[in-house]
């Protein structure tokens, strides 16, 4: 399979990355050739394999309802790139 | 003293043959003379360093130290330290000083250690070469025109020229054990879950890990000895009994079984590191292993899995940066989700918007079970091959990088080459098993070669024991690069 530049469009979109005709064309041609390499795992027979998402195959810890973090609001927001009176500032979403 | 080792600084230091700020100061001036040249440190802020070196003398007035007390220790940039700026590699992070610090971090600073500064890597750690780092590529010192590998090759520069005695490192695919192969340095990269993840900035979380990188298996056992321990702040920390890494060191190797995977040995090595491999397996054999051939017939797999795999969880971690909360944010913009798009764009270089948008594909409506799903059960295939293999054999040996280091620029149009480069690593990774790489001597071009030695879960202290006794017999990892 190959992507399209359509599929390579709407990925960018999807991962909210601007890009360019040229830049979009670059990735296309890039994407297929790692798709290319990836396409061998395609024919391997995984019947029946659990699928594998940690080494070992642990339970997820649970711990106590409380307060573990202190509030560093300031420490925080003082790298953040547009704050006002405590608040992140984005453009306008809502009328 | 530049060439001591870590257990030579301590007793110098707890002996008051130096204090921890003359030690520091002259790591610092070495970076001041030698870093225009190799760009292994993205920040020195030799404030903050001299700072801790005066807290930490104060600490041998006392008489409370440890191993590492008062020694500086560079970190790699992906791990978050308070007060410091922590750019992992990035445009993205460029203004990022972190307000808080790193598990691995606050390890450090209880041992007593220093922070001498954050070494360069690849950014986001997505790289073999260190070139995709937005601060610039690192050199590798033994050859200026050469790559140091990568992701952590500002660390493998900086041990390899001795800005620093023993550093930080953080491994996804190969990025400890790649970087000091190709800088003939010792790297490991420890069982999935035995580092805590937490403050280290997130590539692919399921294969991320922490580990120690310097110049002998005996300083990689006293880094990882404060390095190592439960954290409840990192979901998949491992609970376990606290170890010493060192304890098996002094062991001899009578009766080691040394399993060497068939398809490691098979085409696409280059011959000058075969040489050096043979090499150090003969000289395994003289120590008294014994050489079983084994099979990992679905290792052939890992770089295809690994791409899909890494670049999902990566497309998903990333998303964070969004020119909210940290980071960058384009200068112009309309709305929102033009915000979003533009500060991604420029904040992310070409490799990593390439692995956002492969990840983003393979988790997309319709192509979920035909990617992630079919990865995710290679990869149990991919573990189990070692799990068969342990039943035969001790530790696994073979080539860490299938070529010394190459030429700056010689793999930047081709992705699909670069990442061909850590086919001998990634496995390790996909199935959680812990692997080091140790010099075991040089090849053309006089670049060094590293041997990989992969050991069973937990095994740790055995393939520090299996490094060290082979240190002990032959000097490879105390060349040192000439004429920088």
């Amino acid at each position: 399979m190959s992507l399209s530049l359509a599929d390579v469009e709407k990925v960018a979109r999807l991962a909210r990355l601007a890009m360019n005709d040229q830049e979009l064309q670059a990735a296309q041609a890039q994407l297929n050739n790692i798709f290319g390499l990836i396409a061998e795992m395609q024919a391997v027979d995984t019947k029946g394999v659990e699928p594998m998402s940690h080494s070992q195959d642990l339970a997820q810890r649970l711990r106590e309802d409380m307060v573990t973090e202190p509030d560093q609001r300031e420490a925080f927001q003082a790298v953040a790139p547009q704050v006002e009176q405590g608040l992140y500032l984005v453009p306008q979403v809502i009328e | 003293m530049i060439h001591s080792s870590l257990t030579q600084l301590g007793a110098a230091l707890r002996a008051k043959k130096i204090s921890s700020v003359e030690l520091t100061q002259s790591y610092l001036d070495r970076i001041a003379q030698l870093n225009p040249k190799l760009n292994a440190f993205i920040t020195v802020n030799p404030e903050m360093s001299l700072a801790q070196a005066r807290e930490a003398d104060t600490r041998f007035a006392s008489g409370k130290v440890g191993a590492l007390t008062g020694i500086p220790i560079a970190q790699k940039d992906i791990f978050c330290a308070k007060g410091w700026l922590t750019t992992c590699g990035s445009k993205m992070l460029h203004n990022f000083v972190s307000p808080y610090d790193a598990h691995v971090i606050s390890q450090f600073n209880n041992a007593g250690a220093i922070n001498l500064g954050k070494t360069n890597m690849d950014e986001f750690a997505m790289g073999s070469s260190n070139e995709t780092s937005h601060y610039g590529p690192v050199k590798n010192p033994w050859d200026t025109a050469r790559v140091p590998g990568g992701s952590s090759g500002g660390t493998a520069a900086a041990v390899a020229a001795r800005l620093c005695a023993a550093a930080t490192g953080t491994d996804t695919g190969g990025s400890i054990r790649q970087p000091a192969a190709l800088c003939g340095i010792s790297g490991l990269k420890p069982t999935y879950g035995v580092c805590s993840r937490y403050g280290m900035i997130a590539f692919a979380s399921s294969l991320d890990q922490a580990g120690p990188m310097g110049r002998s298996a005996e300083d990689l056992a006293l880094m990882l000895n404060v390095m190592a321990g439960f954290d409840e702040r990192d979901s998949t920390s491992l609970q376990r009994e606290k170890e010493d890494y060192t304890r098996d060191l002094n062991k001899p190797l009578t009766g080691l079984r040394i399993g060497l995977p068939k398809e490691f040995f098979a085409a696409g090595m280059g011959s000058d590191v075969a040489q050096a491999v043979e090499a150090a397996i003969a000289e395994y054999k003289k120590l008294g292993a014994t050489i079983v051939e084994i099979s990992l017939p679905n290792s052939k797999l890992s770089v295809p899995v690994y791409y899909v795999l890494a670049p999902a969880e990566a497309s998903s971690n990333l998303s964070r940066f969004d020119g909210v909360r940290y980071g960058y944010r384009a200068p112009e913009y309309g709305d929102l989700a033009d915000m979003y798009e533009k500060s991604r764009a420029q904040g992310f270089g070409a490799e990593v918007k390439r692995r956002i948008m492969i990840g983003t594909y393979v988790l997309s409506h319709g192509y979920y079970d035909a990617y992630y799903l079919q990865a995710q059960k290679i990869r149990r295939l991919i573990a189990q091959d070692f799990t068969e293999a342990y039943k035969q054999c001790d530790v696994i040996m073979g080539p860490t990088s299938p070529s010394t280091a190459f030429k700056l620029g010689e793999k930047g149009d081709d992705p699909v080459q670069m990442y061909l480069s850590d086919i001998y690593t990634i496995a390790v990774n996909l199935a959680g098993l812990p692997g080091m790489s140790i010099p075991c001597g040089f090849g053309a071009n006089d670049m060094p070669v590293g041997l990989q030695i992969i050991g069973n879960y937990f095994d740790e202290a055995r393939m520090l024991n299996v490094a060290h006794q082979f240190q002990l017999a032959t000097d490879w990892h105390s060349h040192a690069p000439q004429g920088l």
